[in-house]
């Protein structure tokens, strides 16, 4: 654990208790992240990767080990509003235009109202959503609604990012596109996103670190740390070190799937 | 206006089934009558005809057939004695005198609408207390449902009478039966519409801290108001129901239930006939009202009505 350390989880572990008995969701999580990081949690499901997310949002509590976010609790990091979180939905509020879905935390935390105007306007700008401020929802593409999430969970400037696969409901096209406004997103706002993914060319595209995860239980198989330049247009994806990347989480994920 | 076809259809063919029906229902009150008026009638004493069945004696008695149309007090009123009725006494009298409908539809409907106040604000605030509160959630449900299970017919005299006791009468006794009826459907319909935010919306809230108050008025409060609508519409037809069984039992002088008493105790069903469609016509301008009051709200919050 350095300085610039944001998050940090050492020994963490997460049993759920069900009616079929115990379920060893996280086994042994050790991992730091640092500030300005793009963090991505690849892995099958039921690896673990939605639960840590959710660990370090403190929406669910560690049965056992330490999680420490911006050296606070979780629990205090929530309360000190440390992180934006965009879940798999946009689940945005019919009865509220875009602008008023972005605004929607900002009135909950007391931001006054030209203040709340300023931010709407900045983030749906940074989104790419300029002039669909008076739209309602259902007037806005899959993609666009999801940018509007992002830009609700942008809106009061916590530095922490956590995306919960914001994208995994959209069709290829569109997520490269949303994929590529996301990393121009990250590398103008310095935050530091976690990100859960199912898809390999997603996670090697966006992030510099891979935190590979498998099942049963819930565990971390491999951290990569990404060589790619922090400028990354599409085709990089075509070139031999980010194949050799993919090629290292396959594996990873493999690895992690004798047992089946 | 597209399903304006197939309403008109089916009241088409109400009244078909209607009109025929009045042939062999007043068959026998018909030949009576006709037979004091010196018409031949087959067979020709009373007793004789008690052996028939409406339509038997009908195809017996094929030229009395235009007659079962008119008669004074008959067992099924036509559908043109009904509607001449209710043009008589609700175009035609002064609005204030006891035999004008729409005198005795305010009587009615003054109860109703009060009765509705109370009982949506009561349903709501139930609801909100469910919805906040494990113990009224434990609690209270359970009450509701057997409330609605007491048949209103059997409570509606006893509070009624209650009430008298105490010095209370005319419209407030009724609107509470009204209240009675009309709660219920709220309490479910906006405790299901305070639920109806999925656990991914409440974790939204909980990442921004918000307070319980502020998820009440930002998500669940403006998440229950298309189960609101559906609940006010089913509400206010009970709490007409409400009313109206509320002057049956009592001897009310006024009101759509009074006017059904009246015309059945003195042989008058065209009067009963009248005051039953005044009631449903209320009724469905009622839940009309409600209807485009939903349309409109909906519109305005950006929801485009289902």
């Amino acid at each position: 654990m350095t300085a610039d350390t944001v998050i940090s989880a050492q020994g963490l572990n997460l049993t759920f208790q069900t009616n079929d008995g115990p379920v060893h969701a996280l086994k042994d999580v050790n991992l730091d992240i640092r500030k300005g990081e793009f963090v991505s949690f690849i892995g099958p499901s039921g690896c673990g990767k939605t639960t840590f997310l959710r660990c370090i949002a403190g929406l669910e509590v560690p049965t056992d080990g330490t999680l420490s976010v911006n050296g606070m609790t979780p629990d205090q990091a929530r309360r000190a509003r440390a992180y934006g979180y965009v879940f798999q939905a946009a689940g945005l509020y019919p009865w509220r235009t875009i602008g008023g879905n972005v605004k929607l935390p900002l009135e909950i935390m007391g931001f006054s109202k030209s203040e709340q105007a300023e931010r709407v306007a900045r983030v749906l700008a940074l989104v790419d959503l300029a002039g669909f401020e008076k739209k309602f929802p259902w007037q806005l593409s899959g993609g666009m609604q999801q940018r509007a999430s992002i830009a609700r969970a942008l809106a009061f400037d916590a530095d922490i990012l956590l995306m919960d696969e914001p994208f995994g409901a959209l069709d290829e096209i569109v997520r490269d596109h949303l994929n590529e406004q996301l990393l121009a997103l990250w590398a103008r706002t310095e935050k530091t996103i976690g990100f859960v993914t199912h898809s390999i060319p997603e996670a090697v595209y966006l992030s510099t670190k891979i935190v590979v995860m498998s099942p049963r239980p819930g565990r971390i198989t491999d951290v990569i740390d990404s060589p790619l330049p922090k400028e990354r247009p599409l085709d990089i994806r075509d070139s031999k070190e980010f194949i050799d990347i993919a090629h290292r989480v396959r594996e990873g994920l493999r690895a992690g799937h004798v047992d089946d | 206006m597209k399903s304006l076809l197939p309403i008109l259809t089916i009241v088409a063919a109400i009244l078909v089934i209607w009109v025929l029906a009045v042939v062999p229902m007043n068959m026998h009150l018909t030949a009576d009558q006709a037979q004091r008026d010196g018409l031949v009638v087959v067979p020709q004493t009373p007793l004789e005809r008690q052996g028939y069945s409406g339509l038997g004696l009908s195809v017996a008695n094929l030229g009395l057939i235009p007659l079962t149309y008119t008669l004074d007090r008959p067992r099924l009123p036509s559908p043109h004695q009904v509607a001449g009725e209710m043009w008589e006494t609700i175009a035609l009298r002064n609005v204030t005198s006891r035999q004008s409908l729409v005198y005795h539809g305010w009587v009615t409907l003054s109860a109703t609408l009060v009765g509705f106040a109370i009982g949506t604000t009561l349903g709501m605030l139930l609801a909100v207390g469910i919805v906040h509160n494990r113990a009224m959630d434990m609690s209270v449900m359970p009450w509701a449902i057997a409330s609605q299970t007491i048949p209103i017919l059997a409570l509606a005299p006893m509070i009624i009478v209650m009430m008298g006791q105490f010095g209370i009468q005319g419209l407030l006794p009724k609107a509470v039966i009204s209240a009675y009826l009309s709660f219920f459907p709220v309490v479910v319909g906006m405790v299901k519409g305070l639920r109806s935010p999925d656990a991914m919306q409440m974790d939204l809230l909980r990442t921004y801290y918000a307070s319980s108050s502020q998820g009440f008025w930002k998500l669940r409060l403006p998440a229950s108001v298309p189960y609101l609508f559906a609940s006010f519409k089913i509400g206010i037809s009970a709490a007409l129901v409400g009313a109206i069984v509320a002057e049956l039992p009592t001897g009310a002088r006024a009101g759509f239930g009074a006017r059904m008493l009246v015309g059945d105790q003195y042989g008058n069903p065209l009067v009963t006939w009248a005051a039953l469609f005044a009631a449903a016509i209320t009724a469905a301008a009622l839940v009309a009202i409600f209807t485009a009051m939903e349309r409109l709200t909906l519109r305005r919050m950006g929801m485009a009505a289902a």
